[in-house]
């Protein structure tokens, strides 16, 4: 019994560091080429809404249950491409016009969920607000031709995977060579630290931004349908703040893929603890108090605050991030 | 120098009027793919309604109270630099505490009121604290505690049963206790803000004086910004902190001054709309949008304290407009519109640059060329100005 409990946290664990993982890379690649990219809750919206309406249409048609993993992948790409679509709208201000970041950014944020409303209005008729996924999406024992067991191992790996679990783990690794490890990412980390000097050796800073932000389109983009299938209840034109969890989790791992990976496990685990607390013998359970459950909701809230001012004294955040760069300017 | 700030004001506000126009007419756009039909009748519904009966009128109003106090909120911290995305928990905490405070102590509004400020005060001092003290950023520090707040509110109420709608003679208990049952009133008459007869001007019992109180606390604003050494103060570290310490401004203490008086602004907020007797605060696990929209006015007005108070009127006559959408659209077309407004407005500077030419051009046409020199250092002048905006 506390066996198979354990295993639920740990695979819920891992379910819901995923978006935030994915999105928090998203947010460091465009704040590590200068541009604080606050939307990331808009384009995550973006990419679960397009992702979740092509899930819609290949299961109407019959593609998606004959061919369900291959249509879960294509989802994948539809909602990274949305995303990068909706993020050169806030490259274009902030980079081009030289716009404020945050405002820019504010405005996208504001822009998605109303957007994803309309649209899924629109084409689903008044009032249905809710776009339900189908079920073959989940990946499941029988997908390997495996008997469907309920052990510990069984209970960890299958309980709840989907297709963008392993996916954001080889983004991970993608990430972590491209930052480090190319010549590409060596340009884009200069143009977050001193643009003018980046520019002084030929590196053009404006063209490397547009990447920054449009890799956080991609990653936010995927990270809205991770989102989405963790949550499970269908795609109703939000993503309950997770954007800006991820911005937390982001400044949490210190700008750093591999502290991103612990900070959104961190998070994502206070998060289930909190769900499953109920389950868990050895937590307080606060008899006399009506509706507890809200503790444990604020807990995750609570600890990253914690966390961020014990850790602030060697928090570093790209020296140039929110300025715009001036071609002309000293 | 009084010239010049006049003509900043007029630029801006010419900037803003253009988005809101390019904002408007974007909407138009949308109104007419996703239901032809019914674009120009909902168009014309979505600019008129607000005027359309006083009835209407008065919702634009009561409203618009809050939605100006998180505005005013946003557009304080903006001034010094800071960002307060806080607002809607700031907003909830004052909500709380004013509903404490009628409900639970039997105070009347005023001291309601007051309650509410200190809860939004309180609320905001976190985040500043947090970028003084520890220099974590402000924007995170304020999400974590828009959502703390939220469940810490939803948690107490669940557990003080006199402030649940159903202990005062209703069925439902998601919601806290309507202010103006007949139950409440016997118990405590004065928990509403009073009407003045406004309600029987307009027709409506949703007016009250809150929307006088609010334009009043802006006018307080503008004050304190422009016209005491604070005020002067708390920009100087919004334009360069590290200059302004050098001067002798302590930053750190403006920070967390700043980031306080702007939640308390924003408390009063919740408290001036759950003590209109006609909001009851519903227990859901989303945050409120009155706060988020605070940002939208607090941009539209570039942050001036004045100006506040005609975004603040302008989105909730939208706002009211767009409910007369349904059913033939969906209301958050006007979600779109504003948002549309906001992008645009970003780009403020360039247009800013564009209007403040041509004005400058004008004059100097005007002047016939006399004396070129001067109005030429003014044009450079203004621009510096608004880059350090």
């Amino acid at each position: 019994m506390t066996a198979n409990v354990i295993a639920d946290i740990l695979s819920g664990t891992v379910l819901f560091a995923v978006p935030l993982l994915l999105v928090a890379l998203g947010g460091m690649f465009s704040e590590r080429s200068g541009i604080i990219n606050i939307a990331l809750e808009g384009i995550m919206v973006i990419g679960a809404l397009f992702s979740c309406l092509f899930l819609r249409m290949v299961d109407a048609s019959g593609f998606g249950p004959a061919h369900p993993q291959l249509s879960v992948l294509i989802a994948i790409l539809v909602a990274a491409f949305s995303g990068v679509i909706f993020s050169l709208l806030l490259a274009f201000a902030s980079i081009r016009l030289k716009a404020d970041q945050t405002i820019g950014g504010t405005a996208l944020n504001m822009l998605a969920p109303a957007f994803a409303i309309v649209l899924t209005w629109a084409i689903q008729g008044q009032g249905q607000t809710t776009i339900l996924i189908p079920n073959w999406v989940r990946i499941t024992q029988e997908n390997f031709g495996m008997a469907a067991g309920n052990g510990f191992l069984e209970r960890f790996v299958f309980k709840s995977l989907f297709l963008s679990t392993p996916i954001a783990f080889l983004l991970l690794i993608v990430a972590i060579i491209v930052l480090y490890k190319t010549r590409l990412g060596l340009r884009l980390r200069a143009c977050g630290e001193h643009p003018q000097a980046a520019d002084s050796v030929g590196i053009n800073v404006y063209k490397m931004r547009y990447l920054g932000v449009s890799i956080s389109g991609f990653l936010g983009g995927i990270g809205g349908f991770a989102f989405t299938v963790a949550a499970g209840s269908g795609f109703q034109s939000s993503v309950a703040g997770y954007g800006f969890l991820a911005l937390a989790v982001m400044i949490f791992g210190n700008w750093k893929p591999l502290n991103i990976l612990g900070a959104s496990l961190f998070f994502a685990l206070f998060k289930i603890v909190g769900s499953y607390a109920g389950s868990i013998p050895f937590l307080p359970h606060f008899e006399g108090v009506k509706s507890s459950e809200y503790i444990y909701l604020m807990l995750p809230y609570i600890v990253t605050m914690i966390v961020l001012i014990l850790t602030s004294k060697k928090s570093r955040a790209p020296k140039s991030e929110g300025i715009p760069y001036d071609k002309g300017g000293r | 120098m009084k010239n010049r700030r006049n003509r900043t004001g007029i630029i801006n506000g010419t900037a803003s009027l253009i988005s809101i126009i390019l904002g408007l007419l974007f909407g138009l756009l949308l109104l007419f793919i996703f239901n032809p039909s019914f674009a120009i009748t909902g168009f014309d519904n979505l600019m008129t309604t607000g005027i359309a009966s006083s009835e209407k009128l008065a919702k634009v109003f009561y409203q618009s109270a809050p939605l100006l106090m998180t505005g005013l909120a946003v557009a304080f911290a903006f001034k010094t630099g800071l960002f307060n995305i806080g607002a809607t928990g700031q907003y909830t905490l004052g909500a709380f505490f004013a509903l404490v405070g009628v409900v639970q102590f039997r105070l009347p509004w005023w001291m309601g009121l007051a309650l509410a400020m200190i809860g939004g005060a309180l609320l905001g001092s976190i985040p500043g604290i947090c970028k003084a003290l520890f220099n974590v950023n402000e924007v995170i520090t304020s999400i974590m505690f828009n959502w703390i707040a939220l469940f810490a509110v939803n948690l107490s109420i669940n557990n003080m049963p006199l402030m649940l709608a159903n202990a005062w003679g209703a069925i439902n208990k998601d919601r806290t206790a309507a202010l103006t049952s007949g139950k409440f009133m016997a118990y405590n008459p004065n928990a509403t803000i009073p009407k003045a007869g406004l309600d029987q001007l307009f027709g409506s019992n949703y007016i009250n004086l809150g929307v006088v109180i609010a334009i009043l606390i802006a006018v307080v604003i503008w004050v304190v910004m422009n016209r005491t050494t604070f005020g002067y103060e708390l920009k100087a570290c919004g334009y360069n902190r590290h200059a302004s310490n050098y001067a002798g401004i302590d930053a750190k203490r403006n920070i967390i001054l700043s980031m306080t008086i702007s939640g308390a602004l924003a408390g009063i907020g919740g408290g001036l709309y759950y003590l209109s007797g006609t909001a009851q605060y519903t227990l859901v696990k989303s945050l409120l949008g009155m706060g988020f929209n605070g940002i939208p006015v607090a941009l539209l007005a570039s942050s001036n304290p004045i100006g506040t108070i005609f975004s603040a009127l302008f989105i909730s006559y939208i706002q009211v407009g767009g409910d007369a959408l349904q059913p033939e659209y969906s209301r958050e077309i006007i979600d779109i519109i504003i948002a549309t407004i906001i992008y645009l407005s970003a780009f403020a500077l360039l247009m800013r640059g564009w209007i403040g030419k041509l004005f400058i051009r004008n004059q100097t046409e005007n002047i016939n060329a006399e004396d070129d020199q001067p109005s030429e250092n003014e044009a450079k002048l203004v621009k510096k100005e608004e880059t350090l905006k």
